[in-house]
């Protein structure tokens, strides 16, 4: 491309993914065909979101002037569900993770109990704690035990395949270690394993604490007790202030909760 | 946690007894677990005073019941779903879209090294960011819904309102933790705040930004399967009708289609970030 | 031309790192700055551009006095000073055209920038500076698929686009072997008596230097300590710029270095004999 003393005065930048002109016009058609159909499935009734700015803007006043008195008998109850089904469900649901964890470690197991424990983490995993919440509601019954069920079971999932993933990038080098010793399975596991994997364990379970505060404000809309029965009920009867106060409750909740993991884990460290 | 090791056979000089904790250290641990302990057991029965355990013993029997009552998945009614599953699919990718348009400015604004003031702006983007992360989609879904009342555009504002928090989160730390000496190096030449970003930040945070998406759109896809059961449009809702008149076939069938679409929106997800990667 | 005034910088973590600097450096001059790592040689030349700000002090290029100007006018300023980076700092993830008419953005709008529609002069010079560094065939290449020799020359490539009045340079050839190192010190030296550029030079390698420079100016822990001919440059200076004990044990690793080398060489011959 030796051009002499003359250069191109006009200069595009190479496409970067799709270096055939043909095929990126097919592609910007394609997504631009795919929007304009998406859009218009959507169907909006402009009238009733008009009508609905309004309910809209009472929503952000209540936001901004949370009630927190005249439904604080609620409130209180729907917190103090919440609380302790997400404190519950987490030490549950880690006491039932570790071995379902240990289990799904390719390294440490036979085939057959690993097969079992990875299904039954996928299980976990695939099902969405609504969906869980509906089941579990209709067989206990109303209140926060299903919903206490339903977080244990959802942090099984969650906790168990990170501990399991965790497990298996365990440092060979140590666990060959312990086992050239002559110690027995459980001694790998107490002495190889344990030191390694116990401030992740810690680590998760602060998360998944998180987590389960979140989601027992959700499930609580299927009646599986909480702030989030309390909360549908606001909404239901339109108490923006009410719903207001109770969202401002759990974002403050969380916020602590974060701040608070991240404290521990330095703190164990 | 059982750290004392009692050595036997060691000649008498020395100690016997090793730990691999001062006694300090391993009291406050103890005392740890056992105040875990006790809230366990208090919280467990705060939490059951209103329980009736009659429903509780009767619930294997419900269960037994209601499992045999959903097989077979009644796979006629199939078709049927096809529609809520596109509603879905927009809902979710429609509300990504939207989420994340939102976020970019929400993430410049956030990031130390791009926001205006440090002292003013930021903690409100950062708000924004916590407030956004800390309601699920579903609870967003609920109060759009009686806002603007029931239908996909409740579905997708939510997921959008939902995803502002985990791509502004995301993105902000990306954008944090560029190469200081690229962004230097274009200052140098005497480029404007704007053309910096242009120059210097966004082609490093690109591949994240692409990542991100795709991951939260794997996510929304998951969530968005469900949001029907608040009235907000797709395949949840024909959950919920299906779950009212106690058509357990059907929701069997729901459920089966709704694990293959996340299943496979995984993998697109994957492939995607792998290729990007 | 430029002039600093009693420079000085003391850091917010309370470190001093340049102390009542003072020299000039006329038009086509090239100055070397030398001293031990830690002496203020990068806190020096980024004050000139304001990467940092100085403390006190006055650096006069041509008639403004860079330590006042305001955020507008130092923008413009930055235009006429072209700097080129020890690791390069070139854009990872944009092209080497991109990255040389990153040289440009001061003196165009946001939007013609941000599509990418350059003047047709800038593009035409961009190719001309690339085809000068010889690399007019990288120009759609990503940066970071270049070698680092490759990534200086754009370096360089990217401070010229500037057209600028000054150039800084920071340790240009830290990051690369010595023969490259040679090369790209003198490309710099050449373009700058071609355009009769002043130019100030970091460097760590006080043979390479001695070689190229054509003034050096000394700095031990912040204050100017010699500042002369590359020939005035004795073994009593350099002992007092780097300290006694630290100079004889670079020279002693310099001349390891070279023996190491020429003997290489030597075998190189011999084998291909
Ligand atoms: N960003 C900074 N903050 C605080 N101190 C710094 C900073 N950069 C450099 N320094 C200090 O200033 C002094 C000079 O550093 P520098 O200019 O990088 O020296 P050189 O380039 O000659 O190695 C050193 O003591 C260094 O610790
Ligand atoms: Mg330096």
């Amino acid at each position: 491309m030796s051009l002499g003393t003359t250069y191109p005065t006009h200069w595009r930048r190479p496409p970067r993914m799709l270096r055939d002109r043909r095929w990126r016009l097919v592609v910007q058609g394609a997504a631009l065909v795919y929007l304009v159909l998406a859009v218009g499935s959507l169907d909006i009734e402009w009238s009733r979101v008009v009508e609905g700015l309004a309910r809209g803007q009472a929503f952000v006043e209540g936001f901004l002037q949370p009630d927190f008195t005249s439904r604080w008998g609620d409130i209180r109850q729907g917190l103090i569900e919440s609380l302790t089904m997400t404190l519950t469900a987490t030490v549950v649901g880690v006491l039932i993770s570790v071995p379902i964890g240990i289990g799904g470690a390719r390294n440490l197991v036979p085939a057959p109990v690993y097969a079992v424990c990875r299904t039954i983490i996928a299980v976990s995993r695939s099902l969405q704690e609504i969906i869980i919440a509906i089941f579990l509601v209709a067989m206990f019954g109303f209140g926060p035990l299903a919903g206490f069920m339903t977080l244990s079971f959802a942090s099984i999932g969650f906790i168990a395949k990170l501990l399991a993933e965790d497990i298996e990038e365990c440092d060979v080098h140590q666990i060959e270690a312990v086992r050239a010793t002559g110690a027995s399975w459980w001694q790998v596991l107490h002495y190889a394993i344990q030191p390694q994997v116990m401030p992740r364990l810690i680590g998760l379970s602060m998360y998944r604490l998180d987590i389960n505060f979140r989601e027992s404000a959700v499930i609580g809309i299927v009646g599986a007790g909480g702030i989030g029965a309390t909360l549908n009920t606001a909404i239901d009867r339109y108490e923006y202030d009410s719903a207001g106060a109770i969202l401002l409750i759990v974002i403050v909740i969380v916020m602590l909760s974060e701040y608070g993991s991240s404290y521990l884990r330095r703190f164990l460290q | 946690m059982k750290p004392s090791l009692v050595n036997t056979a060691e000649p008498a000089t020395y100690a016997q007894i090793w730990t691999f904790r001062t006694p300090r250290a391993r009291l406050a641990l103890w005392v740890g677990w056992l105040a875990l302990v006790a809230l366990f057991v208090y919280c467990w029965q705060v939490m059951n005073a209103e329980t009736m355990w009659v429903f509780v013993a009767d619930a294997p029997t419900q269960a037994a019941d209601i499992g045999s009552r959903m097989w077979p998945p009644s796979l006629s009614y199939l078709p049927e779903l096809m529609k809520p599953l596109w509603d879905t699919l927009n809902i979710a990718t429609l509300g990504t879209l939207g989420g994340v348009i939102m976020a970019v400015p929400v993430a410049f604004l956030a990031a130390r090294n791009t926001t205006p003031s440090v002292a003013l702006i930021r903690p409100l983007a950062l708000w924004v960011i916590v407030a956004s992360r800390s309601i699920n989609s579903l609870i967003w879904a609920l109060l759009l819904v009686a806002i603007i009342g029931p239908g996909l555009l409740a579905g997708v504002v939510a997921i959008a309102l939902r995803s502002i928090g985990f791509v502004g989160k995301l993105l902000y730390e990306a954008i944090e933790e560029t190469d200081i000496r690229q962004v230097e190096a274009v200052s140098a030449t005497g480029a404007s705040a704007m053309q910096r970003l242009n120059y210097a930040i966004v082609p490093q945070i690109l591949p994240a930004f692409w990542g991100i998406t795709m991951f939260r759109w794997d996510i929304n896809i998951r969530e968005s399967t469900i949001l029907g059961l608040v009235g907000a449009g797709g395949i949840g809702l024909k959950l919920q009708s299906s779950i009212n008149v106690l058509a357990w076939p059907q929701v069997a069938t729901i459920l089966l289609l709704i694990l293959g679409t996340v299943i496979v929106s995984e993998w697109i997800s994957a492939r995607v970030r792998h290729a990007i990667l | 031309m430029l002039e600093l005034q009693q420079l000085s910088k003391t850091y917010a973590t309370g470190d001093t790192a340049l102390q009542d600097v003072s020299f000039m450096v006329p038009r086509g001059q090239v100055a070397g700055l030398i001293g031990p790592s830690g002496a203020g040689k990068s806190t020096l030349i980024r004050c000139i551009n304001r990467l940092v700000d100085p403390s006190a002090g006055r650096i006069l290029l041509g008639e403004t006095d860079l330590a006042q100007v305001g955020r507008a006018e130092l923008r413009r300023q930055r235009r006429r000073i072209g700097m080129i980076f020890q690791e390069y700092a070139l854009v990872e993830r944009l092209t080497v055209m991109e990255n040389v008419l990153s040289g440009r953005l001061g003196y165009v709008p946001f939007w013609r920038s941000f599509t990418r529609r350059f003047p047709g002069h800038d593009i035409e010079n961009a190719y001309r500076l690339l085809d000068r560094v010889g690399l007019l065939e990288k120009a759609d290449k990503r940066a970071d698929a270049l070698s680092g020799g490759q990534r200086q020359r754009v370096g360089i490539a990217r401070a010229l686009a500037q057209e600028p009045a000054l150039l800084l340079v920071d340790e240009p050839t830290a990051s690369l072997d010595p023969k490259t190192s040679r090369q790209i010190m003198r490309l710099i030296i050449e373009i700058c008596d071609e355009r009769e550029l002043p130019a100030i030079v970091n460097i760590h390698d006080v043979p390479l230097a001695q070689q190229f420079m054509h003034r050096i100016i000394g700095l031990r822990e912040g204050a100017v300590v010699f500042d002369g001919a590359p020939a005035a440059l004795d073994e009593a200076v350099l002992g007092d710029i780097y300290g006694a004990e630290d100079w004889t044990a670079m020279r002693r690793e310099h001349e390891e270095d070279q023996a190491a080398e020429a003997d290489a060489t030597r075998r190189v011959a011999e084998v291909a004999r």
